[in-house]
């Protein structure tokens, strides 16, 4: 598929009905083109595999999402538990449940929170990167270049991208609830007199493997959608930096909302 | 000669206003045509053309017998394999050493092997005189530096057409001469097609078999640098006159 693509009309609207008109059919016309990124790049995922600069390629974007986001990550999620295990613990002790707490920050955390802080955490350090990147790529002809050397910049670029995302996102997912649960064990033992034994085994007692999977098809569906959108708008960008700090920033909004739509969405289809 | 190249009454509009307003020219195989012309006459839009960055609102762009606009996936990349561009900028990925954006089109989309990659690579670097910068990023060297790169990864494919957009513009008098004469000694060595778009009328006058006047979106002259410089064409003379410094 052709990245760089020219206006859909050579000419101006001649009303405010056929701008409206036209503004509708490009958005439906860029909804379309990004599913065909997707598409295309899921295509290409075998190839990445199979070519050496791809795998090369491949491995230098694990070590982006996966380990450059790690530092990130810990403290996001371990603050989330802490403060999650804060505000359901105040709660559990006006009724004597403090025990209940590890039950009730791990089931958060595996189901909704430990995916949701993976994954805008990956939204706000990787996906905005990578908008930032391609959109440069792109004003800088180089993106133009590559499609001139008959090198597709989905294969190239955004294949190993989004690769990297869907195996990395449910790995650093399951790291959140980790690092979440600890934390709430910690605020749990330090302030609300939860020994930690207690807590730990409270949270092992209630988590099921549905739990586990579910969490991680979410961050999974996460790592895709952060991936799409970010290269889309990379992609897309045009006039010049502005362009650039523009799709980073749509690419950052974009994401945090689809997030929380598929986290929705996810959570009614799996727990009804 | 034959003609490779034809432009046949090309019009393209942007948001309504015509930027090509049926041009029409040729270029035949092994020649160097230098499209020259006032800012914003579409000078870059036509060779964009050519590769299929843009296509026409009406008209026909035809590369050896292909219609570029509409031709299919496949021929557009069989096409495009025989055509190296550079762009203004150079256009060399961030992350890669020279030799490496060099050798991209090669790794890429061919199965040579290594060996023979590195020894086309390091033909092409000397041939624009950057094998003591191979190994670099981009970053650090300077901007003739970036545009011969981009020049030597251009035709490290062999490609028998190379499309040159603005190769001396922001470069010093010696930088732009030595850019010049590499194109000149590519297409006398390798035969290569070339069409440079361009602002250096010295620099088209020394290289070009032919130079086209672009204005107001139209092909106002085509013709030798000797008939040029003589040409009686109002435009022309204005145009000449502009590039001398002169007021009319």
């Amino acid at each position: 598929m052709t990245i760089v693509r020219e206006p859909m009309w050579d000419d101006a609207p001649r009303s405010r009905t056929q701008a409206l008109y036209r503004h509708l059919l490009q958005f439906l016309s860029t909804l379309g083109w990004t599913a065909r990124i997707l598409v295309s790049s899921v295509a290409a995922f075998p190839s990445v595999l199979l070519r050496r600069s791809g795998r090369a390629d491949f491995s230098a974007q694990l070590y982006i999402v996966g380990i450059r986001t790690l530092p990130v990550i810990t403290v996001v999620s371990l603050f989330i538990g802490m403060i999650l295990a804060l505000q359901v613990g105040l709660e559990l002790r006006r009724f004597n449940q403090e025990i209940y707490l590890g039950a009730a920050v791990m089931l958060t955390l595996l189901r909704e929170m430990g995916p949701f802080a993976c994954g805008i955490s990956l939204a706000a350090c990787v996906g905005s990167a990578i908008a930032a990147e391609l959109g440069t790529m792109k004003v800088n002809d180089e993106i133009a270049a590559l499609e001139i050397m008959s090198i597709s910049p989905i294969r190239y670029l955004a294949a190993p991208r989004l690769l990297a995302l869907l195996v990395m996102a449910p790995i650093l997912a399951f790291y959140c609830s980790v690092i979440g649960t600890l934390g709430g064990g910690i605020v749990g033992s330090t302030q609300l007199n939860v020994f930690f034994q207690q807590y730990i085994s409270s949270a092992l007692s209630i988590a099921e493997t549905k739990d586990l999977f579910v969490g991680l098809l979410k961050a999974g569906v996460f790592g895709m959608l952060i991936g799409t959108v970010s290269v889309a708008e990379g992609f897309g960008t045009k006039l010049g930096a502005t362009g650039v700090g523009r799709s980073t920033q749509q690419s950052v909004i974009v994401n945090f909302l689809l997030i929380l739509m598929f986290g929705y969405m996810i959570t009614r289809v799996f727990y009804r | 000669m034959s003609k490779l190249i034809e432009f046949r009454d090309v019009v393209k509009k942007f948001n309504g206003v015509p930027v090509l307003n049926g041009v029409t020219f040729s270029v035949e195989k092994g020649e160097v045509l230098c499209i020259v012309g006032p800012s914003g006459t579409g000078k870059s839009v036509t060779l964009k053309h050519l590769v299929r960055l843009l296509t026409p609102t009406s008209g026909s762009v035809v590369v050896d017998g292909v219609d570029v606009a509409t031709c299919s996936d496949d021929e557009l990349v069989k096409l495009r394999d025989r055509i190296g561009y550079l762009f203004q900028g150079g256009a060399l990925l961030a992350w890669m050493t020279v030799a490496e954006n060099v050798a991209l089109p090669l790794e890429e989309c061919t199965k040579l092997p290594d060996r023979e990659i590195a020894v086309r690579v390091r033909h092409a670097l000397r041939a624009v005189e950057l094998v003591d910068a191979a190994d670099k990023y981009p970053t650090e060297i300077s901007g003739g530096m970036q545009k011969r790169a981009g020049l030597a990864r251009a035709v490290v494919r062999e490609s028998d057409i190379v499309l040159y957009d603005e190769p001396t513009s922001g470069l010093d008098p010696v930088t732009s001469i030595t850019i010049n004469r590499l194109i000149k000694k590519l297409n006398k060595e390798l035969g290569i097609t070339s069409i440079v778009v361009t602002h250096d009328l010295q620099g088209a006058l020394a290289i070009a078999d032919r130079i086209l006047l672009l204005k107001g979106g139209k092909a106002v002259e085509c013709s030798t640098p000797a008939e040029f410089t003589q040409s009686q064409n109002p435009d022309v003379r204005e145009f000449l006159a502009a590039m001398k410094g002169e007021t009319i």
